[in-house]
């Protein structure tokens, strides 16, 4: 070890700058981690002048050791200060590297959707039931004495010829598919406690044709309201409510005499809008009325004690009209494109 | 109803202008709805003609055209075209000679069609017009030759304008008529109806007093009723009159013949016009009866078993012992209130006529209409419900126009047989109405409505005495005349308020459920669909059971598809019905589903009943109960098809094809949404493929199935070779859940994972090997998955090794790895003990 320097200003300078000027030139992280061994490790010359404090003399060893210190401390700075760089700009490399096409991405997510008959009927069923009613529901292939004698269909009236009934065979069983929602109401009435406030949404069947405005199997929501003291107003209130909270604050209804033999008095609903296609203009959406007293009796309701009032409308109609669908078939063969235009919302 | 606007205006003071939009925008105030607008669409200039000579000119195509010189205004005058007064026109008919009076259509006019007259060039000439045909003109069908004014009695100076003439200036209304008002199905009703929607006033044409007229022997009649139906007698009452000497021959009035014609009706001869005629004005039905062809007196009663009876369209029908009959000393005569009988009909022989004017009822009608399939226009009045007190002056109406039209002498007396039903007299509580409609009527708002509508009033304590006018039998309870009086003040009086319900509870558990079901398999990529239910028996069979035989099916009667007139068992053909259309139409890769009810009859139960219970009251408890249990099971099912890709080729991603796989993510997906617990077992279906089945069960329970379609199956309805589906029992789901979920611990300390490879004959399922290692690791084996399923080198034949990824915690310390090998070894114990599993090295 005698040829070794000594510790003195000059040499610890030359050291540490050799180090800094490795430091400056490493142009990566590995390069950066072998700069740091050759210039701070144990056979680096800043290692070795540091090893020879041990054997100075004692009044140097505060002045040297400080010199040496500070010298250890400017590189280690110069160091942390490089790796921060290279570290920033190789993090930044990588980005750079790593950017696609955010429109040229393979997708594992394929579209589906609701049908947006059964969204719109999701979306009836909670505007009633924000109101506080409840969601009804009945069978399908129903008895005929559900669907027609109860609500005041007698037998040989025409109105019961006017339905298009699917009958279930044998006849003789007296059982249907449904022609209405209707026979909801008189279930509803037998089941529940009164007062009496449902929405019956379902699919419902009549013998026709297979078009552009008809369908033999369609969906229709029922209204049913039985309460002490309610009126032809309520009804309208309804209503009224109701086609402003899915049409829009703009639409409004119109009640026109009718007749319907589970309802006395009897009304077609019109309603208006301002966006119909063609124009704003009167379209009608349905019957209803208030409850016929020869029903409330079928249900065993003494209707001198309590009125009701009843309402029923197409959804597919509602559907035409509000989205503007132009051929009712659309809505049953099942193109997924169909219900995908819609996806989630109707 | 179609409603002739000059006929209207006979009986209310229609706006001098009104038009067809006018009247039907008053009508549907009261109730009356529109339909349609008929009119006859011709426009002018159409004139009275005169033939002065015409020149016969064979043509090469072997017609004969005439050239003819007609005159179109009187002599020195310009014609209604501005032409001179004679127009030269060809004419292809030959029915017609010189001097004929004959309807012109002049140069600028229209016809129905329509059809622009022009002069034009033809067969050598400018033909400056047309000689019409009564079909051109839209008055009939007649085509045989052109209108000769003659033959409808008319003459008129040349030049007279034709349009106004022959009533083709008039327009009509058609007006949907509700089953409860029947009187609409008339002028007289519809006019009425007309003057409370307007105000104006309203004369009655059955109160006309010319049609007063004296009741006395008339023709004998007899009303012998041994079986009413519910009681009713099926003639209330029979009104008969004799006119005699008519001369049949005689032409039907233009002005009938456009009315007529307007209203739907074809004009058919005089005598029979005239009977229509007055049924439109009056909407009583009248049958005429050539007097001569009748043996004695007439006698109303039921059919007798095997009677026959040919009807005025020539059919031999074989009656019912419920159909009422009209019968004289020959047997039957018509079926009454349906048609006529060919034998006695009005003919172009007849002199002299019996007039029927009857009152019957409306049930033995509808049902004698329905049972020969013949709806007529009388049976549809009838079925509805006719006025009982016009009888007399609707068969006094028909003799008037007989006399005046087809010559004759009425007899001074009428026949009269039975007594109208007097209307009860309803009670009408004062306020009851404003109570219902929730208006504050005034009464006289209310006692005006009434009366209007033709009602009686008389008062009785606290309330009206209300008797209903004779033409309203529909008016029958104080529901009834609330209407009344609502309509006649009219609906836009009534206000908007919404009432308050009580508080709700929401969507009940199980439709909550099902929207999550069909949201959330949306949200996972399949399409929902909504399917007909209707099949036909080879699908119910195939996909309604897993396994052979005939699955029972409800059937429709009247199936508007003779190929599928059952109801579905099964969710699976509906879905591959609307694959079929999608991939027919481009789209390839699919995955849809359906929410719905399937129709489960037990085999071997009937349903139904044959008796129903009235309607009128409340059924008994038992009656009820046997009305629900005669109704056949509707399970609610979910099924789901899928086919092509999954996921389909993209940049740095190849396609992945659907399959089995994706069924059963389907089922996992329902299975969160209902929180039920699914177990997947291999299963066998018959229209699946054998080794790509699985059986859903809800503990002991088979509630469904999801696997891949048998590849024949599938090329056979021309879908791809893999289409998976799944049907699952929507309802059997929701029913094993019904208790609120217990959340358990979220454990927070560190978790020690391992792997666990066992290895098992290739026959153990991998989901009950686990289940073993779940159940003998014990509880702090938190979750456990399938990672490998590995066969091949290393492994003896017919075994694979399964490796599962274990995570273990505790729920108060840290585990030691010691401690999370212990329970992996005694859930590899539990393995080994059921399926024989050892350890891969």
């Amino acid at each position: 070890m005698s040829d070794s320097p000594e510790i003195s200003e000059t040499t610890v300078n030359a050291a540490v700058e050799a180090a800094l000027e490795a430091i400056a030139a490493a142009a990566d992280s590995s390069a950066l981690k072998q700069v740091r061994t050759e210039h701070t490790g144990e056979s680096s010359p800043l290692a070795k002048l540091n090893g020879m404090l041990r054997s100075v003399a004692p009044d140097q060893k505060a002045p040297l050791g400080k010199l040496v210190g500070q010298a250890r401390g400017r590189v280690n700075a110069a160091f942390a200060a490089r790796e921060q760089e290279i570290v920033e700009a190789e993090n930044a490399a990588q980005l750079a590297a790593e950017t696609v096409d955010v429109t040229a991405l393979a997708s594992r997510y394929r579209a589906g959707a609701r049908h947006p008959l059964t969204l719109l009927q999701d979306r009836v069923s909670e505007i009633f039931t924000g109101m506080g009613w409840e969601i009804a529901e009945g069978p399908e292939v129903e008895s005929e004495w559900f669907n027609f004698d109860a609500l005041n269909f007698d037998a040989d009236h025409p109105a019961r010829a006017m339905q298009d009934t699917f009958f279930i065979d044998p006849p003789e069983s007296h059982l249907v598919l449904r022609t209405h929602t209707s026979p909801v109401q008189v279930r509803s009435l037998l089941d529940r406690e009164l007062p009496v406030y449902v929405l019956a949404p379902g699919r419902v069947y009549r013998t026709d044709e297979f078009d552009a405005t008809h369908l033999p199997v369609f969906m229709q929501f029922e209204g049913l309201a039985v309460d002490k003291g309610l009126t032809m107003a309520h009804l309208k209130g309804t209503l009224d409510h109701f086609v402003k909270s899915i049409f829009g604050d703009e639409a409004k209804i119109r009640l026109r005499p009718s007749y319907f033999p589970f309802t006395e008095p009897s009304a077609e609903l019109d309603f208006w809008h301002p966006t119909f296609k063609h124009g704003p203009r009167w379209i009608e959406w349905g019957g209803c009325g208030m409850i016929n007293p020869n029903v409330l009796r079928a249900a065993g309701i003494d209707p001198d004690e309590y009125s009701g009032f009843a309402f029923g409308m197409g959804i597919e109609r509602g559907l035409m009209l509000r989205n503007d669908v132009q051929d009712m078939r659309e809505m049953v063969e099942g193109d997924v494109r169909f219900s995908q235009q819609f996806g989630m919302v109707v | 109803m179609r409603v002739p606007l000059s006929w209207l205006a006979e009986y209310v003071d229609l706006a001098p202008g009104s038009t067809t939009e006018d009247v039907h925008a008053a009508l549907v105030k009261v109730g009356l709805e529109e339909e349609d607008v008929h009119a006859f669409d011709v426009t002018g200039p159409v004139v009275v003609g005169e033939v002065l000579e015409f020149v016969e000119e064979p043509q090469k195509n072997g017609k004969t055209i005439r050239w003819c010189q007609v005159r179109v205004a009187p002599d020195g005058e310009l014609a209604a075209d501005g032409g001179p007064a004679i127009h030269g026109v060809v004419c292809g008919a030959d029915n017609f000679f010189v001097g004929d009076k004959v309807v012109v259509t002049l140069p600028g006019s229209v016809l129905p069609g329509p059809f622009p007259i022009a002069a034009r060039k033809t067969y050598g000439h400018v033909s400056d017009g047309m000689i019409a045909s009564t079909r051109e003109l839209g008055l009939g069908d007649e085509h045989d030759g052109i209108l000769r004014l003659s033959t409808l009695g008319v003459d008129a100076e040349v030049g007279t304008d034709a349009i106004t003439l022959l009533g083709l200036d008039d327009a009509a209304v058609e007006i949907n008529v509700t089953p409860d008002r029947g009187y609409a199905f008339s002028i007289r009703g519809v006019a009425r109806e007309y003057s409370h929607a307007t105000g104006v006033a309203f004369s009655d044409p059955a109160a006309r007093q010319e049609l007063e007229t004296p009741i006395g022997d008339g023709y004998p009649v007899a009303i012998d009723d041994i079986a009413p139906i519910r009681g009713r007698q099926g003639a209330s009452v029979f009104a008969t009159r004799v006119v005699r000497g008519v001369d049949a021959t005689r032409p039907t009035p233009p002005w009938m013949v456009s009315r007529l014609k307007l209203a739907g009706i074809r004009s058919i001869s005089l005598l029979v016009d005239i009977t229509n005629y007055v049924m439109l004005e009056l909407g009583q039905p009248i049958h005429g009866y050539d007097l001569d062809s009748l043996t004695g007196g007439i006698v109303v009663r039921r059919a007798i078993a095997a009677e026959t009876l040919e009807t005025l369209d020539g059919q031999k029908r074989v009656l019912d012992r419920e159909d009422l009959l009209i019968t004289d000393g020959s047997g039957a005569i018509g079926l009454a209130g349906v048609m006529g009988g060919a034998h006695t009909e009005m003919s172009a022989t007849t002199t002299n006529v019996l007039i029927e004017a009857a009152n019957f009822d409306p049930v033995s009608i509808a049902r004698t209409a329905r049972r020969h399939k013949l709806p007529s226009e009388a049976s549809r009045r009838f079925e509805r419900g006719v006025d009982p007190r016009i009888a007399v002056a609707s068969a006094a109406r028909v003799a008037e126009l007989m006399v005046t039209l087809a010559g004759g002498t009425a007899d001074a007396v009428a026949g009269l047989v039975g007594e109208p039903e007097e209307p009860s007299a309803i009670r009408f509580p004062s306020g009851y109405v404003s109570a219902l409609i929730g208006v504050d009527y005034t009464d006289d708002e209310i006692r005006g409505s009434l009366e209007e509508i033709g009602a009686t009033i008389a008062d009785s304590d606290g309330a009206l005495l209300v008797t209903p006018p004779s033409w309203r039998p529909d008016l029958l309870d104080k529901s009834d005349l609330a209407e009344e009086v609502a309509r006649i003040v009219g609906y836009d009086r009534i206000p908007s308020v919404l009432p308050v319900a009580p508080a709700g509870r929401g969507l009940t558990r199980s439709q909550r459920i099902r929207r999550t079901v069909a949201d959330s398999l949306a949200a996972a990529g399949s399409t929902e669909i909504l399917a007909f239910p209707f099949l036909g028996a080879t699908d119910n069979d195939l996909y309604g059971s897993p396994v052979d035989g005939e699955v029972p099916a409800i059937k429709v009667a009247n199936a508007l598809d003779a190929s599928a007139p059952y109801l579905r068992t099964t969710l699976i053909p509906g879905l591959i019905e609307a694959a079929k259309r999608n991939l027919a139409r481009g789209l390839t890769d699919l995955s849809l589903f359906e929410v719905g009810l399937i129709f489960t009859p037990e085999a071997g139960k009937s349903y139904g009943q044959a008796e129903l219970p009235s309607g009128v009251t409340l059924p008994t408890d038992e009656q009820l109960a046997e009305l629900n249990t005669g109704i056949p099971p509707q399970p609610r099912h979910v099924g789901v098809l899928i086919l092509g890709n999954a996921v389909p080729k993209q940049p740095g991603q190849p396609a992945v094809p659907s399959g089995i796989a994706d069924a059963l993510a389907a089922v996992t997906q329902i299975g969160l949404a209902t929180g039920a617990t699914i177990e997947v077992v291999q299963g066998s279906h018959k229209a699946l493929h054998p080794g790509r089945t699985a059986e859903l069960r809800i503990g002991d329970r088979s509630i469904g199935f999801a696997g891949e379609l048998l590849p024949r199956l599938a090329l056979d309805s021309d879908l791809p070779r893999v289409v998976a589906v799944v049907e699952l029992d929507l309802d059997a789901l929701l029913e094993s859940t019904d208790v609120p979920f217990t959340a358990g611990v979220i454990g927070t300390l560190p978790a020690a994972t391992q792997d666990l490879s066992l290895v098992v004959s290739v026959d153990a399922p991998a989901a009950a090997v686990g289940a073993a290692v779940r159940e003998g690791a014990g509880s702090l084996l938190e979750d456990i998955r399938l990672v490998d399923d590995y066969r091949g080198p290393g492994l003896a034949d017919g075994t694979k090794s399964l490796t599962f990824a274990l995570r273990f915690r505790a729920p108060d310390r840290t585990l030691t790895a010691a401690e999370a090998s212990e329970a992996k070894l005694a859930g590899s114990a539990l393995a080994a003990e059921r399926f024989g599993a050892h350890i891969r090295d």
